[in-house]
């Protein structure tokens, strides 16, 4: 085949309707299911059985939660200031529920009427579009928790202002390495360039893909970067005196974010929708053909859309999507949560300089390749793989040590250590 | 009077690490996601084994007759700590005493076993039974034959292969 066959007017729209209801109902779907794998996987991880009473091992749990959730009474205290109170929700939940048109979830599907991209919404602005969206969703959490008129809600909003802000910063500059590296910001042409370099951008940006993991937790306000929410301090910030729908619409919102995150993690550093190790289904619109990529001479070499690719390629996106959903779980469950100022020097004083340095760095590798003359594949690849290697050795081993975040006591200096009481070494007894 | 009090020192500064502990955290908590050690019982499906010394619901023994085996000494009113034994005794006309009125109220109940230690002719009982919810609080209080009903064992207050209760 080789030739495409442009959709008409009429069927674009009518697949990006169906595409539309598809994505929207499977993301909320995960969600609902990503609820009730975080339970029941904390459970295991606490030795505990999680819910497992409505349906086959639980299946039906979120089903039975939303019904709970839409018919418990809603709660207005008494003091919000209401038109805000009721925005915030649906400021929170918006751009987490759009976020994900851009993302690209399998090969194309060839239909008798021409081929379908198998993404919502291929906008050349990709990334963009993304990073712009989802730092508005800390307006509903600021607006919410401004609204509540509660301390502990304000105090949870303006912690989410401040992190978005910090963490919007190192997730932008580790999202620059990626674009160096594929020269576009269309997500569809992302996964290209990694099919072309025959190596997943995590290998030669393994320090921007840390990067990244680490802010898209900070984020979406997963722990350990949960300092909005954080129950132990703040009741549970700036939901605290949301019920009912509201309350669960907050928690769509940061699990659609964790969906959306993951998926992005593994579009941009894990070849989204490519299969491993298998060229045969790298697919690109080259001057309109489909093409494989390029021989030796630089000629095209074309290639057709199935169905059984796009298949394959979903389970492969689906595949990645959901290990990195269970990624987060298993971090949220392992890991305790920062201290504020542990948070702010994390984002300010160690990602942000390193992860400048960082990009410096590979564009000055990528400058060098250029000028040797290596062309963009294996070897191009293997080079960025081996100074990153070495990078990311160094960065962890910089923040081992507890240089950068510990519960250890820091002796101040210019400051004399407190003398000790007599009757004893201190930190063994106290008389009274 | 010198009290010990122990103080954990912090660590020192560069002498703790935070990837490798992550990293140690992270395969302990996937050890456990994997295989999680079975704990909990599952407790309508699955019944919880109890202690023969288990003092739960009260069984009044009976007669091979039907009559209940209480003679109305007012023993166990008496020390009953709970206070929640109503007992009026009756004779009958061979001299017999038999138990006219018997409550027991369950709620007040503390469980003590004190009255099957203290029953002379081993009428009552507290048995090895917990399931004892109602749907209204007069349910509570048993009657002599609702305690003459119960069929569930009897608790063993003093067990015969640990006498020294060890
Ligand atoms: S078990 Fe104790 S509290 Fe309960 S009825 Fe017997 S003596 Fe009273
Ligand atoms: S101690 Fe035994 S015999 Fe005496 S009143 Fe109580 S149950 Fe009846």
């Amino acid at each position: 085949m080789g030739e495409m066959q442009e959709l008409s007017t009429f069927w674009f729209v009518t697949f990006g309707a169906v595409k539309v209801v598809a994505v929207f109902t499977v993301v909320m779907a995960v969600v609902a299911y990503m609820t009730l794998a975080e339970r029941r996987v904390s459970a295991f991880i606490q030795d505990r059985l999680g819910p497992n009473r409505v349906g086959p091992f639980g299946l039906l749990q979120p089903i039975a939660d939303g019904i709970k959730n839409i018919i418990k009474e809603e709660t207005m205290p008494g003091t919000a200031a209401k038109f805000y109170f009721v925005l915030g929700p649906a400021l929170a939940i918006m751009p987490a529920v759009v976020t994900f048109a851009v993302i690209p979830f399998a090969a194309p599907l060839p239909t008798p009427v021409g081929t379908v991209d198998m993404i919502v919404a291929d906008v050349p602005i990709g990334i963009l579009y993304i990073l712009a969206l989802s730092s508005l969703a800390v307006y509903g959490i600021v607006l919410s928790g401004w609204a509540s008129n509660n301390k502990y809600a304000f105090l949870g909003g303006l912690r989410a202002s401040a992190q978005m802000i910090s963490y919007e910063v190192a997730l932008g500059l580790s999202v620059i390495a990626v674009l160096l590296l594929a020269g576009n910001v269309t997500l569809t042409e992302m996964v290209w360039k990694q099919q072309q370099l025959g190596l997943w951008f995590v290998f030669p940006l393994s320090l921007a893909f840390i990067f990244f993991l680490i802010s898209a937790l900070a984020e979406t306000n997963r722990l350990p970067f949960d300092m909005p929410e954080a129950e132990s301090e703040l009741i549970t910030g700036y939901h605290t005196e949301y019920s009912a729908m509201k309350f669960s619409m907050f928690f769509i919102a940061e699990y659609a974010h964790v969906v959306t995150a993951s998926a992005l993690m593994a579009t941009l550093f894990f070849g989204g929708w490519d299969i491993p190790f298998w060229p045969g289904d790298d697919m690109f619109r080259h001057e309109g053909a489909w093409i494989r990529g390029f021989d030796e001479s630089g000629a095209p070499i074309p290639t057709s859309p199935s169905v059984l690719i796009t298949l394959l390629t979903l389970a492969a996106f689906s595949a990645k999507t959901g290990f990195f959903l269970l990624l987060y779980i298993w971090i949220r469950w392992t890991l305790p949560r920062f201290r504020y100022d542990q948070v702010m020097h994390l984002g300010w004083k160690v990602l942000l300089p390193a992860a400048l340095g960082y990009i410096m760095l590979i564009a000055g590798t990528m400058l060098v390749l250029d000028q040797l003359g290596v062309a963009y594949g294996m070897l191009y690849g293997l080079v960025l793989t081996a100074v990153s290697g070495v990078t990311t050795l160094a960065f962890l081993f910089f923040v081992d040590r507890d240089r950068v975040i510990s519960g250890a006591h820091r002796k101040r200096p210019g400051r004399a250590r407190v003398a000790r009481p007599a009757g004893g070494p201190a930190g063994r007894t106290t008389s009274s | 009077m010198a009290i010990s009090v122990k103080v954990m020192r912090r660590p020192e500064a560069g002498r703790t690490s935070y990837m490798r502990a992550t990293l140690k955290g992270m395969s302990l908590t996937f050890r456990h996601m994997v295989r999680p050690t079975k704990v909990t019982l599952e407790y309508p499906e699955e019944q919880p084994e109890l202690s023969p010394r288990w003092r739960g619901t009260h069984r009044m023994e009976v007669h091979a007759d039907g009559r209940p085996k209480c003679v109305a000494c007012g023993l166990c009113p008496t020390v009953c700590p709970a206070n929640c034994i109503r007992l009026v005794g009756g004779e009958d006309d061979q001299g017999n005493r038999y138990p006219i009125v018997y409550e027991i109220d369950e709620f007040r109940c503390i469980f003590c076993g004190m009255c099957q230690e203290v029953c002379p002719v081993e009428a009552i009982h507290v048995g090895q039974h917990f399931e004892n919810a109602e749907y209204g609080r007069d349910r509570f209080v048993y009657d002599l034959d609702r305690l003459m009903e119960q069929d569930h064992p009897t608790t063993l207050l003093w067990d015969p292969s640990d006498p020294r209760s060890e």
